[in-house]
């Protein structure tokens, strides 16, 4: 096991050591550090999860379960365990994740600072709305127990915090129950972006989980996609364990140049094809459904050794005709830059106790762009042009590139955060949002 | 549900193994030095779905109270199944080279503490016929290398040890597993710099956990273990004593 200290996205590079955490009893020794930030699972796209230059406290041994009450719903464990290994042992007993994003390895302490969504924001918030407490370890040695009633300042610049004020050692969450394992899922294609809103109006009232896919180069009028929306289901007579095995790795880098616009078109084409033959409503195991992504491991070296960006932004929905998300879309469109991995999603109005909380009411659009330098660069700067004045966000869980002047437009909060941060706690990201 | 008792049961190994045997609902009697540490691991397995677990803090080093922790551990879970001997230490190599008294002490850690323990249970199986008892030894003990011969000396004593204990156990149906690791992530070898061939404790444990089911013999994790030891078997020892491995 080779010990690569990168994020997902594996750009920028950064040189930093690592403190590796195996017990949350164990005594830290911050006074040996110059500038400490937790590191997960490495799931954060750009720089968010990086400290050049300084040290990661990587939590991937703090993975105890501390206490599990299948009675009320609610587990504590510690920060570093995955949500794939709590999967394992809560939908057995009926219960699930109140919140889950697109891969199930991430830690439960990555969940929470980057304060992540899902499929249901529209009725769930995000994670960090399920969070009932937490012990924070800060640098002078003292560990706080934080919860909306308790250090309840620190509570709400942690969620969200990007892990700048300091170690969670364990976390406290409700969960949700379920009948079973499995998704009850419809498949709609849909055509262009008003499509997209109006299965969405209509989708978000009855099914707890929506999300669209969509060719993310034809621009906002005439792209294909398909709509996915889902309810978890009652188990039929046979209950079927969830298929958790990994399929298929990509074992090394590809080269950059494999990936351009003729393989991105082919993969859509075989994307949309295969996804329209399938039946319009089918049952299916949990992991697939909302982890797509996570039956191809490394999936991110599809990318070459450059790496790649993920823009992920929020906009409000606007007027038809006058939508703010068009323009963007039709940026990208123009520039032949972009990705198969294009998604939509409406989020709900439901507000995050986190201070530095990325979602907000509106539509949101993530996709990947391969690293082509400069040119890549530009076009997000330009993106990022389109979605200040509409008063919408980017999402720095995905960020490796964005200004200063965006990151404090996007986060007018983020003075207020800056004195909960513990003073021993860094990030790449943070020194490049604040210069 | 199988009655399991585990020495050594903070190593990250013995907790990967143990998470097995909770999920499947098993018994579990975990001894180790550290409270703090025991009391997570006690925690952690539970919620992971173990019938029963109970922690008992003892020093493996501390021999004369190895008879009461075997009896505890049966009173406790009404007999015994499986016994996973799994506590050890990494010695510091240069430091036992210059101290026979530091090679005495890591001796006695990874070697004499397990005949102790061994010698108690296996009396127990033999008289029941039945139980298996595993023990985590290493590559390392194939062959004494200029690097680690202390820690090889120890685990390779064991491995014989382990070897006869196995063939006078067999007559009664009791099973004993040498369990021989090469590699592994894990905080005893933090300070080691890694290599592709590092496996994660959890690929260990879960290769500790099917080798106790199947009462294997010798069983190198992960597999490909077997065959790169063959192969530094073989090397001549004229060679052999030239290289710095």
């Amino acid at each position: 096991m080779s010990e690569a200290w990168e994020s997902w996205g594996r750009y920028p590079k950064a040189r930093q050591k690592a403190y590796r955490l195996s017990w949350i009893s164990e005594k830290v020794p911050f006074e040996s550090f110059d500038s400490v930030l937790p590191y997960g699972q490495g799931r954060s796209y750009g720089d968010s999860c990086l400290n050049d230059g300084g040290t990661l406290l990587a939590t991937s041994g703090l993975d105890h379960l501390i206490a599990l009450d299948t009675a009320q719903g609610v587990l504590r464990c510690e920060a570093g365990a995955t949500f794939d290994d709590l999967l394992k042992v809560i939908v057995p007993k009926g219960w699930f994740l109140p919140v889950s994003p697109g891969t199930r390895f991430v830690s439960v302490g990555g969940a929470i600072a980057n304060d992540i969504h899902g499929k249901n924001h529209h009725r769930a918030g995000t994670f960090g709305r399920h969070v009932r407490r937490f012990e924070l370890l800060r640098s002078s040695g003292e560990r706080l127990l934080c919860s909306p009633n308790e250090n309840a300042d620190l509570f709400a610049a942690t969620i969200g915090g990007l892990g700048l004020t300091g170690l969670m050692t364990w976390v406290e969450f409700s969960l949700k129950e379920i009948p079973g394992p499995q998704i009850d899922v419809e498949t709609v294609p849909m055509t262009g972006l008003e499509d997209f809103f109006r299965l969405s109006e209509e989708s978000d009232r009855d099914f707890e989980y929506t999300v669209a896919w969509f060719d993310g180069l034809s621009g906002p009028e005439g792209f294909r996609g398909l709509f996915y929306r889902g309810n978890h289901a009652s188990p039929p007579d046979k209950v079927k364990l969830p298929a958790l095995r990994l399929g298929i790795a990509v074992p090394f880098s590809l080269p950059a140049g494999l990936l351009n616009v003729l393989t991105l078109k082919a993969f859509n084409r075989f994307y949309y094809d295969w996804n329209a033959h399938k039946p319009a409503r089918q049952l299916t195991d949990y992991a697939p459904f909302f982890y797509p992504l996570d039956s191809v491991a490394h999936w991110n070296r599809i990318y070459g050794r450059r790496g790649f960006f993920q823009y992920q932004c929020v906009v409000p929905k606007g007027e038809p005709g006058k939508r703010p998300i068009a323009a963007v879309l039709e940026e990208v469109a123009r520039s032949g830059q972009g990705s198969f991995l294009a998604v939509l999603k409406i989020f709900g109005d439901l507000a995050s106790p986190g201070l530095l909380s990325f979602p907000r009411p509106g539509v949101t659009l993530a996709m990947d762009f391969p690293n082509r330098g400069q040119k890549t660069l530009d076009l997000l700067e330009r993106l990022d042009g389109l979605v200040r004045p509409a008063g919408g966000s980017v999402y720095p869980a995905k960020d490796a590139r964005m200004s200063a002047l965006s990151f404090q437009t996007y986060f007018p909060r983020w003075r207020e955060f800056a004195k909960q941060i513990d003073p021993k706690f860094s990030s790449s990201f943070w020194r490049r949002v604040t210069a | 549900m199988r009655k399991i008792l585990i020495i050594g049961a903070t190593s990250a190994i013995a907790q990967a193994a143990a998470r097995r045997f909770a999920a499947d609902g098993d018994a579990l009697f975990l001894v180790a030095r550290d409270p703090e540490k025991l009391q997570a691991v006690v925690n952690d397995l539970k919620a992971r779905g173990a019938a029963r677990v109970e922690g008992f803090e003892m020093d493996a080093n501390d021999f004369d109270r190895h008879g009461l922790v075997l009896h505890e551990a049966e009173e406790i879970l009404g007999g015994l199944d499986v016994v996973l001997i799994a506590h050890g230490t990494l010695p510091d190599q240069k430091a036992c080279e210059a101290s026979f008294e530091k090679t005495e002490a890591e001796l006695r850690t990874n070697f004499l503490s397990v005949v102790s323990l061994a010698t108690l249970v296996a009396n127990e199986f033999e008289t029941k016929k039945a139980g298996t008892i595993a023990v985590i030894t290493s590559v390392a003990g194939d062959r004494g290398r200029p690097s680690n011969y202390v820690y090889g000396a120890a685990k390779g004593a064991t491995s014989i040890f382990l070897s006869g204990l196995r063939a006078r156990l067999s007559k009664s149906g009791a099973a004993v597993v040498d369990i021989r690791p090469g590699f592994v992530d894990t905080p005893m070898t933090a300070a080691v710099p890694k290599n592709p061939l590092f496996a994660s404790s959890e690929t260990v444990g879960r290769g500790i956990y099917k080798a106790i089911l199947k009462k294997k013999d010798i069983v190198y994790l992960p597999w490909f273990w077997r065959w790169i030891m063959a192969v530094v078997k073989m090397i001549p020892e004229c060679l052999f004593k030239k290289s710095n491995l």
